[in-house]
């Protein structure tokens, strides 16, 4: 079987100026990810803020271009789509963005929001959209009297679940979900994050999943990619990362998680992420590692195949061994 | 001796329709030294009684309460001279957000000498090898250049650094943070929870962590008070609380947490908390309670003392003959709220 989304190397610089005389700057927001993902699957991406996962976003969502590496959706090549594929591209992928205030125009009823996506990718006509609205609505656990209603009648979780349902109408495959519910309250959370999980069973979708909270990762992820600086420290199934993290950074995110319940002082990372203008030359992570050698500071270690995940650490083995 | 109470704390909000009370009721006693946390989701009331303490209730919020009492002083009766002369000395509070709770105009260092300079009466010179100090003391390195350095320029946990700096510098007896570190990332979280438990240990400072994450409260603080629409639903000691949660909104709040459940299903609580001016009659979680009853649904619960903390609920789950009770008095079931 091959996977829905299959990304090689993928990488997004950005130019920044920094002044009249001066050259610009060079910012890897994204530096050589790749991964596969499959149909019915979650990947969960991990990482704290500035570590390029929106970014990421914006590349598997194709609103932005990576400046190298490839992508393929559905076997399709989506740097240079074919004439004419453009168009369908778009339709198997939608997002779902983590701010549920921002994401909805105020001035649309809900009704509206949900169709639009019929209106400009389709020739059906209005009556046929509107049922479709009001069925994915239903899916989505609003019922029809929420159709003609504006988006401040809402509360948070009700407007995140309009959100997916404007994702869901072009019946996409893959869905890109940046922080869907970091903006929830704890109840409302795991309303969202159940119906995230039924909606995969019923139609299938492939979830590329964002998120800084772990707890919520290792509850809807099947596989995990964790970033730093705009590269993979660690990626693979669930079960190994979580349980038995092998590069320090893992480790870090994991034991400053509370409630993880693998909490202890040492192993903390020192320190706060350098400027990604000015990334370490070395291992990425080496000015904050607990565990950095001389070898970490001169030389970038590339992702290595241990214990059924990838690694990108020097020192892999020994954590596998302790 | 107990260093802070608050009894039937009330923040009105009037509107033209009606009076909605966004904290309702609201008792709290925190002794010296101690480490309370609040917890609550969005709208709960847990900030604005904290704010209260403060005396900085937004306009048009009215305030009554029938004791508030900071080190014996009766804090209703104070002039505001007297009032702003005590916040930011003696009790000192922590927002969420560092990076608009700062001077965007001013420097860090100047913004923190001038703290030590109205409250200390501190000369110059005096205030700023205090306030080098401080930011020593915080965690922030090469604290003396950053004293030059403007909020912009520093990232939002050493902005937070500053904020602790700053709540700190007149070695208050009551530190209020609230969501301390809910805009920060989980490392640097990490860092300013451990900086929080050690300077309330050191200095035998009281610590007040309001928080809406559960496990951030649990590792923190010895006592929790749990807040649903503006009143206390259960307060009691952490470990009982988190062991054996009495109220069924503390249960159900715990269940839900992804932290403590692989792949299976979440559990979750039907509808959403009841709006400023639309609470319930009766118990104010009634509508989303799995064991709601007529009698709940018509009488709001008092708090009163249980096990060994308090509680606002008629079937508190502990209760041996809770089950009879419940079915005497009419099983209704969470109807949710739309």
């Amino acid at each position: 079987m091959t996977a829905l989304v299959v990304a090689r190397g993928l990488e997004r610089i950005y130019e920044v100026r920094r002044g009249l005389f001066k050259e610009p700057g060079r910012l890897r927001a994204v530096g050589g990810i790749s991964f596969a993902l499959a149909a019915g699957e979650t990947l969960a991406v991990v990482g704290e803020s500035g570590c390029g996962k929106s970014t990421l976003a914006r590349l598997i969502t194709l609103v932005e271009k990576p400046t190298g590496g490839t992508l393929a959706l559905d076997g399709v090549d989506a740097v240079n789509p074919p004439a004419g594929a453009r168009r369908r591209l778009r339709r198997t992928v939608q997002l779902v963005s983590q701010d549920p205030y921002g994401s909805l125009n105020p001035r649309k009823k809900i009704g509206a929001i949900v169709e639009d996506p019929l209106a400009i990718n389709t020739k059906l006509p209005k009556p046929a959209r509107a049922g479709q609205a009001i069925e994915m609505l239903a899916k989505v656990g609003l019922g029809r009297e929420h159709y003609g209603r504006y988006p401040h009648m809402f509360s948070g979780g009700q407007r995140q679940r309009i959100a997916i349902a404007r994702a869901l109408i072009l019946r996409p495959q893959l869905v890109v979900a940046d922080e869907p519910v970091s903006a929830l309250d704890v109840s409302v959370q795991a309303q969202v994050l159940n119906l995230f999980m039924d909606l995969q069973q019923e139609l299938g979708l492939a979830y590329l999943f964002i998120s800084h909270d772990l707890a919520v990762v290792r509850h809807i992820a099947h596989d995990v990619l964790v970033m730093y600086l705009g590269l993979a420290m660690e990626q693979g199934p669930k079960e190994k990362i979580f349980g038995r993290p092998l590069h320090p950074y893992t480790q870090a995110l994991l034991a400053s998680t509370p409630g993880l319940g693998r909490r202890s002082s040492h192993g903390m990372p020192k320190g706060e992420l350098p400027s990604p203008l000015d990334p370490p030359k070395g291992c990425v992570f080496s000015t904050r590692c607990p565990h950095v050698a001389e070898r970490c500071r001169e030389e970038r270690p590339p992702a290595r195949l241990i214990d059924g995940r990838e690694v990108a650490c020097h020192f892999a083995e020994r954590f596998l061994a302790s | 001796m107990a260093l802070l109470e608050i009894e039937n704390l009330i923040v009105a909000f009037p509107s033209r329709t009606a009076t909605g009370r966004a904290v309702d009721g609201v008792s709290i006693t925190v002794a010296e030294g101690e480490s309370l946390g609040v917890v609550g989701e969005s709208g709960s009331g847990k900030s604005l009684t904290m704010l209260a303490v403060m005396g900085l209730v937004p306009y048009p919020g009215q305030l009554t309460v029938d004791r508030l009492r900071f080190k014996d002083r009766d804090l209703t009766r104070l002039s505001g001279r007297e009032r702003r002369r005590l916040a930011g000395k003696s009790m000192a509070m922590i927002f969420q957000d560092p990076m608009t709770s700062l001077n965007p105009c001013f420097t860090v260092g100047f913004q923190l000498v001038e703290t030590l300079r109205v409250h200390e009466k501190m000369d110059r010179k005096a205030a700023r090898r205090r306030a080098i100090a401080l930011l020593e003391q915080v965690g922030i390195p090469a604290a003396e250049s950053r004293m030059g350095a403007f909020p912009h320029q520093l990232s939002g946990g050493m902005n937070q650094r500053v904020m602790i700096a700053m709540a700190i510098a007149c070695q208050p007896d009551l530190l209020i943070a609230d969501e301390p570190t809910t805009a920060l990332d989980v490392t640097v979280q990490a860092q300013i929870l451990q900086l929080l438990r050690t300077l309330q240990r050191d200095r035998g400072m009281a610590l007040i962590l309001v928080s809406h994450n559960m496990d951030v409260v649990a590792e923190t603080a010895r006592r929790v008070a749990v807040m649903y629409a503006g009143q206390i639903v259960e307060e009691r000691d952490t470990a009982g609380l988190f062991g054996t949660p009495q109220h069924p909104y503390t249960a159900a709040l715990l269940a839900a947490r992804p932290e403590h459940r692989e792949s299976a299903r979440l559990a979750t609580i039907p509808g959403a908390p009841p709006g400023l001016n639309d609470r319930p009659p009766g118990c104010l979680f009634g509508p989303r309670c799995s064991y709601a009853t007529l009698r709940s649904c018509a009488a709001q619960p008092e708090i009163r003392p249980w096990m060994d903390g308090r509680i606002r609920c008629h079937y508190p789950l502990g209760d041996p003959d809770r089950n009879a009770r419940i079915a005497a008095d009419g099983l209704l079931g969470a109807k949710g709220v739309p």
